[in-house]
């Protein structure tokens, strides 16, 4: 007797499992996923414009074209993913119809709604979602995220607010590991987070699912800081393919992200990469311009 | 969620007593659940991404991830080689998804350039099933581990397309399909023992790595 079953959390989990230590880049061209597979990028992020370019162009940013997405199927083995806006689950069923396999409900597109997130339990393909804290990663989980990344300042080139997220997730989940009982419903209700998902952070010391870094890594430097940090991968936006030598830098990324904890190989791997990102520093961004402050 | 990942030792998972010497390949994927599970076990695990950790390890897990990385990643930093020798001389070794098509002779549907260290006299398909929305879990019937069904958890899995003379299949799907191999002392599955809590598939690696030590 044996039954079959897609899209449990189990599957849908599991797949962000298998790209821990790895590299997710941003890639708006098939040509461009190429380069990150052959670089040795875990997963590739299928969109039409990198966060730098929807940065300095504006207008309203949405869900890429289905004919962009397919392209970029057809042309690598690794997985592909692609963004849906904040609220849009629509885009999510036109993603999910499209076969990509993750989505991402991304404050890096222009938001669908400002009050609701998708339900994300109502998918078989799995969701990854940003937050800058404990309280907003536990929300999406519950909602039926199965992997987070941080937020970050995307398309900046600024880690600064990458780094700012991380420390503060890791901070609050170091929190609740050391209180009572009775101190975790006050921190669920602090939290903004069921007291159930609470608890189990509490007991395990962290997420119940796979928590990668985004928004502004652009060096291998960067992206070592955020796996000493804890992060269990890194994803790679505007970082690479702004760069002079996309080709080196992305698979320099790679190594640093393995190796993150070996500064001898970082710093050989940093040697020659030519220009890094120009970037902008988060403090010169007028609040309005903040990516990380779209979904609550 | 840890940083003490230095290689050499798992710290926080590795046991007091002087069981088997365990390595899991930390290039990429799920390395820590099958260190968590092997040192459960009483194995005494240790991370491998360099050459000279080969050394001081009697078995070796190669771990659910993305293959081609994996692959890239051993060629750069001087592993591919000393892997296959260790192979070669009989090293016990286990490999789930990513790890299985790694131990293959021949894999189907890389990408360009990719290898395998090879071992396994198999042909295995590269995410054969499809996209992540076809990724399932199901009960397998595993005579080898018992009676109670294998609980299987399959991630963009591979599957072994052919069985050579040399290797043993060991587990099939409701369609025929092999989906777990032995041959000596390598074991290989499609799927993920380390992310179920299933540890029957790392007992039996571990009685490998114990009946050649």
């Amino acid at each position: 007797m044996t039954v079959s079953e897609t899209g449990s959390s189990r599957v849908k989990r599991g797949l962000a499992e298998m790209l821990k230590g790895g590299v997710i880049m941003d890639v708006v061209t098939p040509e461009q996923a190429r380069i990150a597979e052959d670089a040795g990028a875990v997963a590739v992020m299928a969109l039409e414009r990198v966060p730098a370019d929807i940065r300095s162009q504006g207008g309203v940013a949405r869900m890429s074209d289905p004919d962009l997405i397919d392209a970029i199927i057809a042309e690598v083995s690794i997985p592909v993913m692609a963004k849906a806006r904040i609220g849009h689950f629509v885009e999510a069923q036109v993603l999910q119809a499209l076969d990509v396999d993750y989505i991402d409900e991304s404050e890096v597109l222009s938001p669908a709604d400002y009050v609701n997130h998708i339900d994300k339990w109502a998918f078989n393909t799995p969701f990854v979602c940003g937050a800058t804290n404990l309280g907003e990663a536990l929300r999406r989980i519950n909602e039926g995220a199965a992997m987070i990344r941080s937020k970050g300042e995307a398309g900046t080139g600024d880690v600064s607010e990458a780094t700012k997220h991380i420390r503060k997730i890791s901070s609050e989940i170091n929190q609740l590991k050391s209180m009572t009982r009775d101190e975790l419903y006050v921190a669920a209700k602090e939290l903004q987070a069921p007291y159930e998902l609470v608890l189990e952070v509490a007991e395990t010391g962290k997420l119940p699912v796979v928590l990668f870094v985004a928004g502004g890594v652009a060096t291998p430097a960067d992206a070592a800081m955020m796996m000493q940090l804890g992060a269990d991968g890194v994803f790679v936006g505007s970082g690479i393919f702004k760069s002079g030598n996309p080709e080196a830098r992305a698979a320099a990324v790679v190594k640093a992200t393995t190796f993150y904890d070996d500064p001898s190989v970082v710093a050989q791997v940093s040697r020659g990469l030519g220009e890094a990102m120009v970037g902008i520093n988060v403090a010169d961004l007028a609040a309005p311009h903040r990516l990380a402050e779209r979904g609550w | 969620m840890t940083t003490n990942l230095r290689s050499g030792s798992l710290d926080a998972v590795a046991s007091a007593s002087a069981g088997p010497r365990v390595g899991v390949l930390a290039l990429q994927g799920d390395f820590r659940e099958h260190a968590h599970v092997l040192a459960t076990l009483g194995a005494e695990v240790s991370l491998v991404r360099r050459p000279e950790e080969l050394d001081a390890i009697d078995g070796l897990v190669i771990p659910g991830g993305e293959s081609s990385v994996m692959d890239k990643l051993a060629r750069t930093f001087g592993l591919q080689a000393p892997l296959k020798a260790a192979i070669a001389a009989g090293l016990p070794v286990y490999g789930t998804c990513a790890g299985l098509i790694m131990l293959a002779d021949t894999v189907l549907d890389a990408i360009d350039g990719q290898e395998s260290l090879g071992g396994l006299d198999v042909v295995v398909r590269r995410n054969a099933f499809g996209s992540q929305n076809q990724s399932f879990e199901t009960d397998l019937d595993i005579p080898a581990l018992g009676e109670v069904p294998v609980h299987a958890v399959f991630i963009r899995g591979p599957v072994v397309e052919s069985v050579g003379a040399a290797a043993t299949p060991l587990a099939t799907l409701a369609d025929g399909r092999v989906v777990a191999v032995e041959q000596g002392n390598l074991l290989g599955t499609s799927f993920h023992p380390e992310i179920t809590g299933e540890h029957r598939f790392h007992e039996y690696f571990l009685a490998k790595v114990r009946t050649r030590v």
